[in-house]
């Protein structure tokens, strides 16, 4: 069985490493992916078209929202999927909550304790920077959310998890991944209400106050600002969804003890 | 010489990827243990995304996020605007004032930043499907597993 695999996966990477000659050397500029019309439209009109000067939001929310929407509704669905294999019963039973004894809670090490008491606020308000500055520094809501997430998961191993879970119960949990997900689907339909298509934020224009004589025009900064709606959606279900990968695989679905 | 210094040294990065990907290939198809899979299977998914992120990568380019030259006066002023002048006080540059070849690509990083998540939380169904098995039979080795299945049938 070993042999029949290595011999598999050699002539696997064989069959690969045969075609590499063809592919474009390291920073070639002119390899195709670089060269290819929609690379350059995204790099050379993102800002003039969207007044996000960081392309990889702009693709990733305007251009490519429909994509992201879905690789949302991928997370969710994992979250789900997590929550139904280890323990469904679990949601409903309020005992399994309960904090555990102090005497266990007490083995804790205080300096950890309240050294995380310090660092979690900083983490927090460092992850709604990160999904709110995403259009111009590297970030988003993907990013801001997985430092959410790790925040509380921060919390659960520095004390222990039911005192987490008191923060932020199971039901709470789910509920906030769907709001992210009905952000985003909901950011997509109020532009269809608008007589615009699925997720084309220009159909938001009207919301938007006045616009300032030297400043892009409404069509263009509704594009911006529909942008970190949707982000704020993923922020949403992708903290509340790592959280809840955690506090299930920690627990085996018990949602007691932890590490 | 040649061929090295073309097919090798020009190409690290692809050579890099293939082996990580026969690394995870061969974890996901040997071993008997599932979280070793499991391992592999991230593995392989560090190959692929290595792989993408590689080939966005341009001579010369800096990374896709527009350099705004100083602090222009619009810029300064919607800094003192807050909240409001998000974006709104930025200089529009001119359509195709923006040299592409002076940004790295950013469609392969938009692909992979969207990867890197989705990556997690299949992992975590994976690691949660791994625990139910061991809740289920008591192992986490495929031929035991196997075995008890086989004897629970018969």
């Amino acid at each position: 069985m070993k042999a029949l695999g290595f011999i598999a996966v050699l002539i696997t990477g064989v069959l690969l490493l045969s075609a590499v000659g063809d592919f474009p050397a390291w920073g070639d500029t002119q390899s195709p992916a670089s060269q290819s019309e929609i690379s350059r439209h995204f790099i050379s009109e993102a800002e003039a078209e969207t007044a996000v000067p960081n392309m990889v939001t702009a693709v990733l929310a305007d251009y490519r929202g429909y994509d992201t929407m879905f690789e949302t509704v991928v997370i969710f669905t994992a979250g789900i999927a997590i929550i139904g294999i280890l323990g469904m019963g679990r949601l409903s039973d309020p005992e399994s909550l309960d904090p555990q004894p102090e005497t266990e809670a007490g083995d804790r090490d205080m300096i950890v304790i309240n050294t995380c008491r310090l660092l979690i606020p900083v983490m927090q308000l460092f992850a709604l920077y990160v999904v709110a500055h995403g259009h111009h520094s590297p970030g988003g809501g993907f990013q801001g959310g997985v430092i959410l997430g790790a925040s509380f998961i921060l919390w659960a191993l520095a004390r222990d998890l039911p005192t987490a879970l008191q923060r932020i119960k199971p039901r709470r949990m789910i509920l906030l991944a769907c709001i992210g997900v009905l952000i985003y689907a909901g950011a997509g339909v109020v532009c269809m209400l608008m007589d615009g298509k699925l997720l084309d934020y220009s159909a938001l224009a009207p919301f938007m106050p006045e616009a300032a004589v030297d400043a892009p025009s409404n069509d263009i900064m509704a594009r911006s600002h529909g942008m970190l709606i949707v982000e704020v959606g993923v922020a949403f279900t992708v903290s509340a969804i790592m959280f809840g990968i955690y506090t299930y695989l920690s627990s085996m679905g018990r949602l007691k003890g932890g590490l | 010489m040649d061929f090295f210094q073309d097919i090798v040294i020009a190409r690290f990065n692809y050579w890099i990827y293939v082996i990580l990907m026969m690394i995870g290939l061969y974890a996901m198809i040997t071993k008997n243990n599932l979280i070793k899979k499991l391992i592999g299977m991230s593995i392989f998914q560090t190959a692929i995304i290595l792989f993408f992120v590689s080939i966005g990568v341009k001579e010369g380019a800096t990374i896709p996020i527009i350099v705004h030259h100083g602090h222009d006066e619009a810029h300064a002023e919607s800094a003192h605007h807050g909240e409001e002048g998000a974006g709104g006080g930025d200089r529009i540059h001119a359509p195709g004032k923006i040299d592409p070849d002076k940004y790295a690509n950013p469609l392969p990083h938009v692909l992979m930043l969207t990867a890197i998540v989705v990556g997690v939380a299949t992992l975590g169904v994976g690691l949660a499907v791994a625990q139910k098995i061991y809740r289920d039979y008591g192992t986490l080795e495929e031929n035991e597993i196997l075995d008890k299945i086989r004897s629970n049938d018969g």
